[in-house]
């Protein structure tokens, strides 16, 4: 046997050591994100930082609870430097759980609205999803489409589709309904959507969209940037935009956003990466990419975007997503809201 | 003739493995097809199993026909057991499930009875709920054996059977298949490569050579009076001496005139070699032949002496062993053939 | 010869804890997940416990069981039926089918799952050109159903069925066949009482590989949207934020991993007393008539087709539409990629003959129980075990970090295990260790100790005897081990999403980019990067005769 670690031990050995000097071969100063924003999305922005500044940015991109569960796992020792989702209620979590250091900073304040960021500043929201009813231009009138809430009547029966309740956006909707609403009264809802949809929940709202063109229902709720990305593929797609609920609240919102890490080892060089995104110009480009709403009101947004019309925004604090987020899955679970 | 095989022709490709082989063997009695590795025994045996097609030529059984150009029985039809080289005992199955798995035609409440009665006879009863391998090599055989033997097959093939065990239980356990053999009156064909073997076990012996019998007889007429040179060599031991056909078909040689009994085939003059074996060369210590022991190998009863002659051909002869001579020694020889075996040079 | 010369049993002795610490170390990254899962089952949190065990459980243990038995009997059947017919039978094109039945190996399930729902859906383009052409598709069976899920996972998995039923098969088969037949059986009766009954272990191994890769799967259900105890597991961690209900559902998972491995341990048994001897004789190849040899030639071509051909097919045309997404970038994709997988071949195979010596050469019960219980990895879900290794990980990484520390002082380097790709490759450990494990302890069972005393009584011990006389014997075996770990890990994503230091993107990470966006077609490019690449392992699986069991 000591003969055979004769044999095993530097082949164990050398093999260990060329692949973990591979990963331990670091640039001390490269920025480091983890980010539930897709590669294709964030890179443009990090690449134009990294031009104008000279600051590179490596990162990581996962779901954000696996992310945010590394972080927990690599306490002290993480190099993440921000944390970036795609969720209010994701970051919310991840303060929750003590991942997220304040950061004070005038700039972020002056430009990230209040509503979408979080009071103790350890979190930004640095662009806006809307979700929204998209309805079928053949068979659906917009005078018939009005709320949320409605979609759970008699009208709808047996022609609604949904995107599956898996997906932290609808989880969140959900959240905030319950904010508006109260748990009773949305879950009434939540159940009449469930008895009205047409097919299996989606597993994304591309999916979703092409099954009202294709017939198989006629309204459904999707994110607007999903709408924008198909209309590119399809412009003649027969589906257009609603915007829910306007005489009441408005349409419910969430966000993409960032906050410092709070082990991050370049905190400096990362809240100052911060507030280059919440400048206009940085605003307008990281919203663009994916015909998103900049968190600033101030700030126009894409010109297709502009295109589907101004409407009416819920002025909740987007942190009632993350603060409600079990709760609104518990919900769904109840009603068979798959 | 409860199994014939009429020129039948089985080819692979360009190579014929069996080529124009004919034989026929009566009910009751045990055959055997022996030969060098090659030679096609195997092939033959698997197309009187019904695992390959006859190219040309008939097989019948018990009288129908199995196998012909244009037809082929399957081998579940045939009725024809058979035990394999290496056994292709069911590992998932107990012995006496093995020897019953055959015995699907029977009544249920009959299968038992014939199983376990099987099993006595090759006497193994005792071990009728072990798994196969908590068996022994000879046992193993056995079950193969009795499996095969179990439905009552009119014929039963045996393919090298004995070649996985050593050597004393080969000579014990052939003589003990023989009697189980002939105990249950089955008609059977053997196929091996080992002479002690075939000897032990089959009543007819056919020697095989490139796919054709060479000749088919019983053992002591194989030994004793080999038609082609091909048998002479492989069956027994023996060497060729040159002669030369003297009148009446008698042969001259070195070591003397060797009358011939009515061999009277040949004429006069024709060279021909002579076919001595062993117990044909007597060691006589009057005889004026000399010959010289080259190498000496000791049996227990007989030594097998090389002996040298003048002229260096060499002979092998079996002395019964208190002749102690050394290497190197010059003795006195004659030879005595009982049969006159020769054939013609060329 | 049994006087020959073996090693005195004094010198034996202190090897032994050596090689049983070597053993533990090697089953640790797959035992700590365990652990964890175990530990937090223990204490269960009351009031999400009581949510999910009136509202989740119920659904989701029914659809579970429906998928294992579903999937476990249509993959079974699928794979020893064309099994059978490849190494017994002959039919046309048999000779390509033998080692073509095995590339669906290099298509992941995740990618068959959103190739066969993008095109087989309402909206796909099968319905859209059938309601164009007739008017109507509603005969096109659902695809998003549990038959549906069912099937594509079948589809998926029955390499592992086809592989293993196949080397029983080759070994047994023929021969059994023609016993039966001298005992008067018929070609199909002799098929189910025999060559069947015999090839049970190793068809048994193969589905209860297949149980634990349904077990684990998060790709393929999610594209469904069909729940079972892992997308349970994911909405309780991520969407309820309570991890101590999302461990608590992965222990009752293990229930279900540990009662399909008992299933396979148990029909395992019989193979012990299988003969696994070559058959030295070629026995003939069963010749079926003319509906059999047709009906054999459509039943494999339809298989092939469904599992592979057409999903390529579908897959090229996605390319097409999205060649500009292929930038240079992609070289270092197909590289890190290759590493990755290239480097746990390595380390598994090399982790697994080390396992299987040990237990060789000390196989006492705990030894066995040690082993088995490493192999369970496999089955657990890749976060939930990324995740179980992380938390230990960091703790030894700031151990030996403290020691560096101590002795070069402040330029220590901070990351030594955490964080680098030492953690990716541990975590594959964990979850791959099984695959590369089992070949190689088949293989070495065929080593006999009379091979190692022959070799001891002509003077080759230790080292030389492994170089010389054993690797040339298990060469087979390790380049399955290899092979299998190979493309299951190009294949990985949870694990490789989880555990990557920032900048190691591989192809598999590109597919998730693409396809938890919702762009499936853009998705396709790399999908297909992982299956060509894929290709060539799979298909030297059975090119070199390989035997798996």
């Amino acid at each position: 046997m000591a003969v055979r670690f004769g044999v095993f031990a530097p082949m164990f050995g050398a093999l260990v050591l060329a692949v973990g000097l591979a990963g331990c071969a670091k640039q001390p100063s490269e920025l480091v994100v983890y980010s539930a924003r897709n590669e294709q999305l964030i890179k443009p922005i990090f690449d134009r930082y990294a031009a104008e500044s000279g600051q590179k940015i490596r990162f990581v991109t996962d779901d954000a609870g696996p992310l945010i569960e590394r972080l927990n796992a690599e306490g002290a020792n993480s190099q993440a430097d921000i944390l970036m989702t795609v969720d209010a209620g994701e970051l919310w979590h991840a303060a929750d759980l003590g991942l997220m250091q304040p950061v004070s900073s005038e700039v972020l304040n002056a430009n990230i609205p209040e509503s979408l960021r979080d009071p103790q500043g350890r979190w930004f929201g640095f662009s806006i999803r809307a979700r929204t009813i998209v309805y079928s231009t053949e068979r659906v009138k917009p005078e018939e489409l009005s709320d949320y809430a409605a979609l759970a009547g008699e009208r709808w029966k047996g022609k609604l589709c949904l995107r599956t309740s898996k997906k932290v956006y609808n989880q969140s909707l959900v959240a905030m309904l319950i904010a508006e609403y109260g748990e009773p009264k949305t879950e009434e809802i939540v159940r009449g959507w469930v008895a009205n949809l047409a097919t299996e929940p989606f597993s994304n709202d591309t999916l979703l969209m092409e099954a009202i063109a294709a017939g198989q229902c006629d309204v459904g709720l999707v994110n607007t940037y999903y709408y924008g990305r198909l209309l590119r593929d399809k412009p003649d797609l027969p589906v257009k935009l609603f915007w829910a609920d306007q005489a009441g609240q408005g349409v419910h919102i969430n966000i993409s956003g960032a906050g410092v890490t709070a082990h991050a080892p370049r905190s400096e060089e990362a809240k100052k990466f911060l507030e280059w995104l919440s400048q206009p110009e940085a605003q307008a480009f990281f919203a663009g990419q994916n015909l998103e709403y900049p968190a600033s009101p101030s700030i126009e947004p894409d010109p297709i975007v502009k295109a589907w019309g101004d409407f009416k925004r819920s002025p909740m604090n987007v942190a009632q997503a993350g603060e409600l987020q079990a709760t609104a899955v518990k919900l769904m679970d109840r009603v068979g809201y798959r | 003739m409860w199994l014939e095989l009429e020129n039948v022709v089985r080819r692979f490709g360009e190579r014929s493995a069996v080529n124009g082989l004919s034989m026929r063997l009566a009910k009751g009695s045990i055959g055997c097809l022996l030969g060098p590795s090659g030679c096609g025994k195997t092939t033959a045996l698997r197309c009187i199993a019904g695992f390959e097609a006859v190219d040309a030529g008939v097989i019948r059984a018990h009288g129908r026909v199995l196998a012909s150009q244009d037809f082929h029985s399957p081998p579940e039809s045939r009725q024809i057991g058979m035990v394999f080289q290496d056994y292709a005992l069911f590992p998932h199955l107990t012995v006496l499930d093995n020897v019953a798995f055959g015995l699907h035609r029977l009544e249920r409440s009959k299968r038992r009875r014939r199983a376990e009665e099987i099993l006595d006879t090759v006497g193994l009863a005792e071990h009728r709920s072990h798994y196969p391998h908590q068996l022994s090599g000879g046992q193993q055989q056995r079950v193969a054996l009795a499996r095969a033997l179990a439905p009552e097959p009119q014929i039963v093939l045996l393919d090298e059977p004995f070649s996985s065990l050593d050597v004393e239980l080969r000579e014990r356990l052939s003589l003990e298949v023989r009697s189980v053999l002939k105990a249950l009156d089955t008609t059977a064909l053997l196929v091996t490569h080992d002479q002690q073997e075939a000897f032990a076990v089959a009543d007819v012996v056919g020697v095989m050579k490139d796919g054709r019998l060479e000749q088919w007889d019983t053992p002591y007429q194989l030994y004793h009076r080999p038609e082609t040179r091909f048998v002479a060599d492989f069956i027994g031991q023996g060497v060729f001496i040159p002669g030369e056909v003297v009148a009446a078909g008698s042969v001259r040689t070195e070591l003397g005139v060797v009358r011939a009994n009515g061999n009277g085939k040949w004429q006069s003059g024709r060279p021909v070699d002579l076919l001595l074996r062993p117990d044909d060369v007597i060691h006589d210590d009057a005889s004026t032949l000399r010959a010289e022991v080259c190498q000496r190998a000791f049996r227990g009863a007989e030594f097998l002496y090389t002996l040298k002659l003048a002229s260096g051909v060499q002979l092998l002869s079996l002395v019964p062993s208190h002749h102690d001579h050394a290497v190197g020694e010059h003795i006195g020889i004659r030879i005595e053939p009982d049969h006159v075996v020769a054939f013609p040079r060329d | 010869m049994s006087a020959a010369v073996v090693q005195p049993e004094t010198r034996r002795a202190w090897r032994d804890p050596l090689s049983v610490a070597l053993a533990v170390v090697l089953c640790l990254p797959a035992l700590v997940p365990l652990l964890v899962i175990a530990h937090a089952s223990l204490s269960p949190e009351a009031e999400v416990w009581a949510h999910l065990s009136r509202y989740v459980l119920p659904e989701v243990t029914v659809n579970t069981i429906k998928l294992l038995i579903g999937v476990a009997l249509l993959s079974g059947i699928v794979g020893t039926a064309l099994a059978w017919l490849t190494s017994i039978c002959e039919f046309p094109g048999r000779r390509f089918f033998d080692w073509a039945l095995l590339l669906p190996l290099a298509i992941p399930t995740y990618v068959l799952a959103f190739v066969a729902v993008g095109f087989l859906d309402f909206a796909g383009p099968l319905q859209t050109w059938l309601r164009a052409w007739t008017g109507t598709s509603a005969w096109v069976p659902k695809i998003r159903s549990t038959g549906g899920v069912i099937v594509v996972l079948a589809l998926a998995l029955y390499p592992y069925v086809y592989l293993l039923a196949r080397t029983a098969f080759l070994t047994q088969g023929r021969r059994a066949l023609e016993a039966a037949q001298t005992l008067g059986y018929g070609r199909a009766a002799a098929t189910w009482k025999v060559a069947l009954p015999m090839a049970r272990p190793w068809i048994a191994a193969g589905i209860a590989l297949v149980c634990m890769e349904t077990l684990a799967d998060f790709g393929a259900v999610s594209v469904f949207n069909y729940n079972t105890f892992t997308t349970a597991i994911y909405r309780a961690w991520f969407g309820m934020f309570s991890v101590s209900a999302a461990l608590e559902l992965a222990g009752v998972l293990l229930l279900f991993v540990i009662a399909a491995f008992a299933f396979e341990r148990s029909s395992r048994a019989g193979a012990r007393f299988a003969s696994g001897r070559d058959v030295t004789r070629a026995a003939t190849r069963l010749q079926l008539g003319p509906v059999g040899r047709w009906g054999a030639f459509a039943g494999a071509a339809l298989v092939l087709a469904l599992a592979f051909v057409l999903p390529l097919l579908q897959l090229l045309i996605w390319s097409a539409k999205n060649v500009s997404d292929i930038d240079s970038r992609y070289w270092g994709f197909i590289a890190r990629s290759l590493i990755l997988a290239g480097s746990a071949a390595v380390v598994i195979v090399l982790a697994g003959l080390a396992l299987a010596y040990i237990e060789r050469r000390r196989s006492s019960t705990s030894m066995r129980l040690l082993v088995r219980l490493a192999t369970l990895g496999y089955a657990i879900p890749g976060t939930v075990l990324a995740v179980g290794i992380a938390v230990p990980l960091v703790l030894l990484n700031n151990q030996l970090q403290g020691w560096l520390r101590a002795w070069m002082g402040e330029s220590a380097p901070v990351l030594l295990l955490q964080g680098t790709l030492l953690a990716v490759l541990i975590a594959y450990l964990a979850r791959f260790l099984t695959v590369g494990f089992n070949p190689i302890e088949s293989g070495l069972q065929r080593v006999t100790r009379s091979i190692d005393e022959a070799a001891a009584s002509l003077g080759v011990v230790g080292t030389e005897l492994i170089r010389k006389v054993h690797v040339p014997l298990l060469r087979t075996s390790l380049a399955t081990a290899a092979t299998l770990v190979f493309v299951d890990v190009m294949k990985e994503m949870p694990i490789t999403l989880i555990t990557r230091p920032p900048g190691w993107d591989t192809l598999a990470v590109r597919v998730w980019e693409m396809t938890s966006e919702g762009e499936w077609e853009r998705a396709a490019l790399p999908a297909v990067a992982i299956v060509l690449v894929g290709l060539i392992p799979a298909a030297l699986l059975t090119r070199r005769g390989a035997h798996v069991a």
